[in-house]
């Protein structure tokens, strides 16, 4: 996409955006990047006015960009194989490696301790403790490196204080976090897949590169949904892909710093033709976005399963991943029930519902109740241990999926 | 297995010293971590083998919804306006030239509406949010909100406005047509706030039955219920209604007696307005040096049943007091004859001494608001004051304007502007109808303009500059832009005052130009 802008100065600015960076060029002075003039262009974009922007002639400036651009990209492309094979001192990082090793183990070795001791004592006095002790265990997870670990206990720290049925579902984390270091320590003895989700729960990451350097799948993926959340440090967008044809779900996780958007942006109901690599996992949710070939729109809303056999499914997956609390099913047809504190989602046609995860009713809920206006819908979610978290949802006409 | 999931959390809970599930063996350590593995195998067995619930209670579909849907721009343009409604907290007081979305908002609404569109569902809680926060959004967003918007609102409590909205929330095809016997359950076990939409909805369609609705229960209410139930006729207030408003004068509430002798003076063949006129005309007289004025002497038990308040509010005299309710509840056609045929601009030509020029003339400026009677309010405004003549009017001159027809109201407030400026029309420009016309549009701009080139800041002039963004006709923003470019500062005016200017100017070239786009956008066909 390019335009041209009368600026101040005697010559008008040549700007140009590649939607699919997004990556902005403009022969203005401005320091600040993307520069106005790009935000111009993209603003008018977004208006759908279609102006000065039809992409029939390119003029050769633009042409020389996206030249250039392919050129680095493939040069870049060129170099990675080789960034991948190897690190600069094999022998240092390996080290380094054994050395993290040994001190996530001392780390699953203390939980294991702090938990013992919790349940010798009881969780009775758990509520009153409060998380202070929590936090305390976290930041040793931390200093241990088990970044993963820190933040299950973490949130075990908050459990006490949803009342209900809390001593229940403590015991559930406190087991899940026991089984996760158990795991961590015992690693040597898991089938390969299974060690390397353990170890993605811990909080170890794998490199992009290292992922996209292995085998990819090609795909029309169908971008589902995309949202963010934020913690004091970092904003962490999920962004859910399904590729019908193959029966496939993936996950890209995208980072930003605390207060600003993480850089990859995929608009949901867009379809594109790409290449992705999944994280090594028992249950390969999570993956990297390859080289992206084409983009579309959806023709047809896709088939949706009835409440019994997604949560089958969900069942099924927990063997691979006991850890999994977000597992994407698409529901339908199905209503959603509105009711005073939890919601449920309801088969069209038979007595079967999922409860809706959280108290209280959300604005994305809302939104659902709205569209569906007591119809049946298909609905896209997370499945946890406490219910499904509609994401995005399709009333009968369109194939156009509606971000709740 | 037979531990069963409690029986681990009930060890779990009072620790395995005090209590050791079954089948755990070892010391009380030991015991706690087979007690933790027995629980990892527990917790995914519990989460693998969850099995649907049983659906609860299904609501009943929302009833369909046959308008259009809103073009695709427009759609997302409501989004837009919808969402930033929220963001502005966070953005601060200052909008330097970027146009106010919040202030377009209810222009969009009442634009979509006309075209008859329906709201897209996704955006319906956003809508009634903005309803439930802003009560002049109401009517327009629930007409957009449709069935499908009142289906909603009737599942969350914080929507409840929307269920009692009246007339205007309606959807098209629910107002009128109320199935009687319906209507006859609501208004009977109804809540009140339902009773007084059902009532106002049946007086737009069929005010004899809302009527008789309202006498069959009338005895029964409570004052304050009667007052708002009395309120309501105002709506389809006909000479049919009379002897149900004559019985109301002899209500036990003062506040409803004088509601109903304020409807009945609205009536002018009423037998009160009838009875107003003999008092009134027996005080206000055409004499030799023009009207005579001879004040009543005492407010009797009959005039006070008709609504006149003995008691003036402090620092009036009694008799101008009760002089005046005379006069502004006597039927204006009745003072013609009573001047020996003279029109209404003839009648205030007419002398009044002593004094009594101002009381009269108040008076009948406000019989002119309430019988809504063009001709006496024209009389009463006289053509624009002359630049030299002061401005104060008599009355209220923007409410008197409101009873003109919608072009003479523009002229006449063009013409005001052009001799006045801006600085007492607020008022004015705020009962002209949107977008302005021609010739009042020309004179605003005329006049922001002249203030500019006097040097004064443009925030003296937030109030009419904020009118000006939403009512200008979106059509004269290009003549706007030509003044937003900078020019020197005025020698004598305020320092800086051009610069501000011309951002107050870039923002209002702005926001027409957005006025026009979105407007466009909801006629996707035409040009825009």
């Amino acid at each position: 996409m390019w335009g041209s802008c009368k600026g101040s100065g005697s010559r008008p600015y040549q700007t140009a955006v590649d939607l699919a960076g997004p990556a902005f060029r403009c022969t203005c002075p401005s320091r600040k990047f993307p520069c106005k003039h790009a935000l111009g262009l993209l603003l008018l974009w977004a208006e759908g006015e279609s102006g000065p922007i039809t992409a029939d002639t390119e003029p050769d400036w633009v042409e020389q960009w996206t030249a250039a651009r392919r050129k680095k990209a493939e040069e870049a492309a060129a170099k990675e194989p080789k960034a991948a094979a190897g690190p600069a001192d094999p022998d240092a990082a390996r080290k380094r490696a054994e050395r993290r090793a040994v001190r996530v183990e001392g780390g699953a070795a203390e939980l294991e301790q702090r938990l013992t001791d919790l349940l010798r004592g009881g969780l009775a006095g758990a509520d009153r403790a409060g998380y202070q002790q929590w936090d305390e265990v976290a930041a040793r997870m931390v200093d241990a490196q088990a970044p993963g670990l820190a933040s299950r206990v973490r949130e075990l720290g908050a459990l006490p204080a949803t009342g209900g049925d809390w001593p229940s579902r403590m015991l559930e984390e406190t087991a899940l976090l026991h089984l996760l270091a158990r795991g961590f320590l015992g690693r040597e003895r898991l089938p390969g897949p299974l060690a390397e989700t353990v170890r993605t729960r811990i909080g170890f990451t794998v490199d992009t590169a290292e992922v996209l350097a292995g085998p990819t799948v090609r795909g029309q993926w169908l971008v589902l949904a995309q949202y963010d959340t934020a913690d004091d440090r970092l904003t962490t967008r999920r962004i859910w892909l399904h590729d019908e044809g193959a029966g496939r779900f993936a996950l890209l996780l995208s980072f930003g710093a605390a207060g600003r958007a993480p850089e990859l942006a995929l608009a949901v109901g867009t379809v594109m033709d790409a290449e992705l690599a999944y994280h090594p996992a028992a249950l390969p949710l999570r993956a990297a976005l390859g080289p992206r070939h084409d983009i579309g729109r959806p023709v047809r809303i896709p088939a949706g399963t009835a409440t019994g056999q997604a949560l089958a499914a969900y069942g099924s997956a927990l063997a691979d991943d006991p850890w999994l609390d977000a597992f994407p099913v698409l529901l339908g047809p199905v209503v959603p029930l509105p009711g005073p504190d939890r919601w449920q989602l309801a088969d069209a046609h038979s007595d079967d519902a999922i409860p809706v995860a959280g108290m209280g009713p959300s604005a994305a809920l809302w939104r659902l109740a709205a569209v569906s206006g007591g119809h049946p819908l298909t609905v896209f979610g997370e499945l946890g241990p406490t219910g499904i978290r509609p994401l995005t949802a399709w009333t009968d006409g369109s194939p156009e999926p509606i971000a709740l | 297995m037979d531990v069963t999931w409690d029986d681990l959390v009930g060890s779990a809970l009072l620790g395995t010293e005090r209590r050791r599930p079954p089948g755990v063996v070892g010391d009380a350590e030991e015991a706690a971590a087979g007690l933790l593995d027995a629980a990892a195998a527990g917790v995914v067995r519990r989460r693998a083998g969850l099995r649907p619930g049983i659906a609860g209670q299904r609501p009943k579909p929302a009833p369909a919804d046959r308008r259009p849907p809103l073009p695709e721009a427009a759609r997302r343009r409501l989004a837009m306006l919808l969402a930033d409604r929220t963001g502005d907290g966070a953005r601060g007081g200052r909008r330097g030239a970027a146009p106010n979305l919040t202030e377009l908002l209810p222009q969009w609404l009442g634009a979509a509406r006309a075209e008859g569109y329906a709201a897209p569902p996704e955006l319906l809680p956003a809508l009634l949010d903005a309803a439930r926060a802003r009560t002049d959004l109401r009517p327009d967003a629930l007409a957009l909100a449709g069935p499908r918007g009142l289906w909603l609102a009737g599942l969350n409590p914080d929507w409840k406005f929307a269920l009692r909205a009246g007339p205007a929330g309606a959807a098209p095809g629910t107002a009128g047509g109320e199935d009687p016997e319906t209507a006859r359950r609501l208004w009977e076990e109804g809540l009140f706030a339902e009773r007084v939409a059902l009532l106002t909805r049946m007086r737009l369609a069929e005010p004899a039955a809302a009527l008789e609705l309202l006498d069959s229960t009338w005895r029964g209410e409570r004052a304050e219920d009667r007052l708002m139930f009395l309120d309501s006729l105002r709506t389809g207030l006909g000479p049919a209604d009379e002897p149900f408003l004559e019985e109301a004068l002899s209500d036990r509430s003062r506040n409803v007696r004088a509601t109903a002798a304020e409807l009945l003076s609205a009536l002018p063949g009423s037998a009160l307005a009838g009875r107003m006129a003999a008092r009134a005309r027996a005080c206000v007289r055409l004499g030799p040096d023009g009207i005579t004025v001879e004040a009543p002497h005492a407010c009797d038990a009959e005039m006070e049943r008709d609504g006149v308040a003995r008691k003036p509010p402090s620092g009036r005299g009694e008799r101008a007091w009760w002089l005046g309710q005379l006069v502004d509840a006597a039927p204006l056609s009745a003072w013609p004859e009573h001047f020996g045929g003279r029109s209404p601009e003839q009648i205030i030509a007419l002398p009044v001494p002593d004094d009594w020029q101002a009381d009269l003339h108040a008076a009948w400026c406000r019989a002119a608001v309430r019988q809504r009677d063009p001709q006496w309010a024209r009389a009463l405004l006289g053509p624009p004051p002359a630049a030299s003549a002061p401005v104060a009017a008599v009355g209220d001159p923007a409410k008197l304007l409101a009873i003109l027809p919608v072009d003479e109201r523009a002229e006449w407030v063009a013409e005001f502007i052009g001799t006045h400026g801006l600085s007492e029309a607020f008022q004015m420009l705020g009962v002209c109808a949107v977008p302005w016309a021609g010739r009042l549009g020309r004179a605003v701009i005329d006049a922001l303009d002249m203030a500019r080139d006097v040097g004064s800041y443009p925030w003296s002039f937030s109030g009419v500059m904020g009118l000006a963004e939403r009512c200008l006709d979106p059509a004269v923003a290009e003549q706007v832009a030509l003044l937003s470019a900078t020019a020197e500062d005025a020698p004598d005016g305020a320092p800086g005052a051009t610069a501000y200017w011309s951002e107050a100017f870039q923002r209002l070239t702005s926001t027409l130009r957005l006025r026009r786009l979105m407007l466009a956008e909801l006629r996707p066909g035409s040009p825009g």
